[in-house]
């Protein structure tokens, strides 16, 4: 019975919070258009953004490219058919993988680390004294931190599938004798705008719920260090659930789209 | 005929509650012209959450807050901010925006007020006159935890400075500081009153503080003013709840 009461109460939560994020993501699109537009503070964010995560994209993006290959190479050797292994592995990239597990990498790298600070700052009072000065701190800092990775993610996913696309290549040089151009003209023979364009927009939300709820968890953080805590821990945790409802719609609208 | 000085903040009934917790029961104060008004209580007698709703950053349950005869609860957001250039608000942890530098954090508010300030290409002089007024120039291009609590608070006071407010409300001036320093932050504090004629709200559990820069004091006793009067007579008064406070 416990058991279940604390399931119910976990789930209220859950709702309290999609409703809560609701009306910040509204006063989100409410401020967007508003004045100043804070440019400056938005280009300092997407390149302290890019510039965090580029690094780990890198690794990232280029040992999955080198895994993937790995790991599907025998399968398709079984069958004869290594020569669509840039095909396969260049479709899985571009529509699936890259994406998500860039997001995913973003939300623990970027969603928490807006989380923290925006936490520390309302901690420590640095909201309220920019509020007391006239400014109006969710444009400042919200506003401008959401824009900042809803442009910012589709390019780190782009450069992440690059770089995986590269490691996947490198595999086929080495065990294939495959050469440069042969894996890429296979890449591109196998990629259609169907595939790319479906994937940027998904990207573009991607980011979105990575600024959103990062700078939800920090802007709502509750007082004391357990509190920042907290925020950024929440974040990563929102965000990560967020990515994976956003992919599974992303993927059920780009299906039907198909099918018409 | 005497020239009587002009009321610039009167709060009326003022009453806040979280929950079942009555912070603010009926609080009343009226501050004139280049007064400095010093509020005594124990700590969560109400006092943090009064100034808080004075400055729009708690919304009360009901009371009339008129800041230079206007009522804040009426105000737009705009109306807000724009009035809120006339109040400086020195906060009890000095409240830097730790990711910028001395220089950014005084710029910040300076570059927002075009209305008030027109588009100021160079703001050094202005940087450097509020940085001059709190005798610390050359950390100009220090970043915040860089500076000790001290510095921290003196820089805190330049920022509420370089808006050229009329009014400053001081959240806890010297708590956390040692002796020396907060005499230093007393001092400055009288300064700044005496060069810019500006009128205060200071919170302070310090006697001392109390003291030097008080015209008048209100002692807040469960959300409502219990004493007022001027340090002097609250000092010499019999009653043991105000004598506990001097004590």
């Amino acid at each position: 019975m416990k058991t279940i009461l604390k399931i119910i109460e976990l789930f209220k939560s859950f709702l309290l919070d999609i409703g809560e994020l609701s009306l910040f993501a509204g006063r989100f699109f409410k401020e967007v258009f508003k004045s100043p537009s804070e440019y400056r503070e938005f280009i300092r964010q997407c390149f302290y953004m890019g510039n965090r995560s580029l690094l780990l994209v890198t690794v990232t993006g280029f040992i999955i490219g080198l895994v993937f290959t790995l790991q599907s190479r025998p399968t398709l050797q079984e069958f004869g058919a290594v020569s669509w292994m840039p095909s396969m592995v260049s479709i899985s990239i571009i529509r699936e993988i890259g994406p998500i597990i860039t997001a995913l990498i973003c939300a623990g790298r970027i969603g928490s680390g807006i989380g923290a600070e925006l936490g520390s700052m309302r901690v420590t009072e640095q909201i309220d004294a920019m509020e007391v000065s006239g400014t109006n701190p969710f444009k400042y800092l919200v506003v401008t931190r959401i824009l900042a990775t809803t442009f910012m993610l589709p390019i780190l996913v782009f450069f992440g599938d690059v770089i995986a696309l590269y490691g996947s290549y490198l595999v086929e040089n080495i065990k294939g004798n495959v050469s440069f151009l042969l894996y890429f003209n296979k890449v591109f023979e196998a990629l259609e705008f169907g595939d790319l364009i479906p994937a940027t927009i998904k990207t573009l939300f991607f980011g979105f719920a990575i600024g959103l709820v990062g700078c939800f968890k920090g802007y709502n953080c509750k007082k004391g260090t357990a509190g920042v805590g907290l925020a950024a821990n929440s974040a990563v945790v929102f965000t990560s659930m967020l990515l994976f409802i956003i992919d599974f719609i992303a993927v059920f609208v780009t299906n039907i789209f198909y099918h018409l | 005929m005497m020239n009587l000085p002009k009321t610039v903040i009167e709060i009326k009934d003022l009453k806040k509650s979280y929950g079942a917790n009555h912070v603010l029961n009926g609080f009343d104060m009226h501050l004139v012209e280049g007064e400095n008004l010093v509020i005594m209580g124990k700590s969560g007698s109400g006092k943090s959450v009064m100034i808080k709703c004075l400055i729009g950053l708690e919304k009360p349950d009901s009371g009339v807050i008129m800041v230079m005869e206007k009522d804040i609860s009426t105000l737009e957001r705009e109306e807000l901010d724009e009035l809120r250039t006339e109040v400086g608000f020195l906060f009890q942890g000095s409240a830097l925006y730790d990711s910028m530098t001395v220089r950014e954090n005084l710029e910040f508010p300076l570059r927002r007020h075009t209305k008030k300030f027109g588009i100021i290409k160079d703001t050094t002089p202005l940087v450097m006159e509020a940085l001059e007024n709190v005798g610390l120039t050359h950390t100009l291009n220090l970043m915040p935890e860089e500076l000790s609590g001290g510095m921290k608070r003196r820089i805190a006071l330049a920022r509420t400075l370089i808006l050229q407010p009329k009014i400053i409300l001081y959240d806890e001036p010297t708590t956390g500081l040692d002796p020396i320093t907060a005499k230093e932050i007393i001092l400055l504090m009288k300064s700044i009153q005496k060069k810019y004629n500006t009128s205060s709200i200071i919170i302070t559990h310090d006697v001392d503080c109390a003291r030097a820069i008080s015209n008048k004091m209100i002692l807040l006793v469960d959300g409502v003013n219990y004493a007022e009067g001027t340090f002097e007579e609250l000092n010499t008064s019999k009653d043991p709840k105000i004598q506990a406070f001097f004590k």
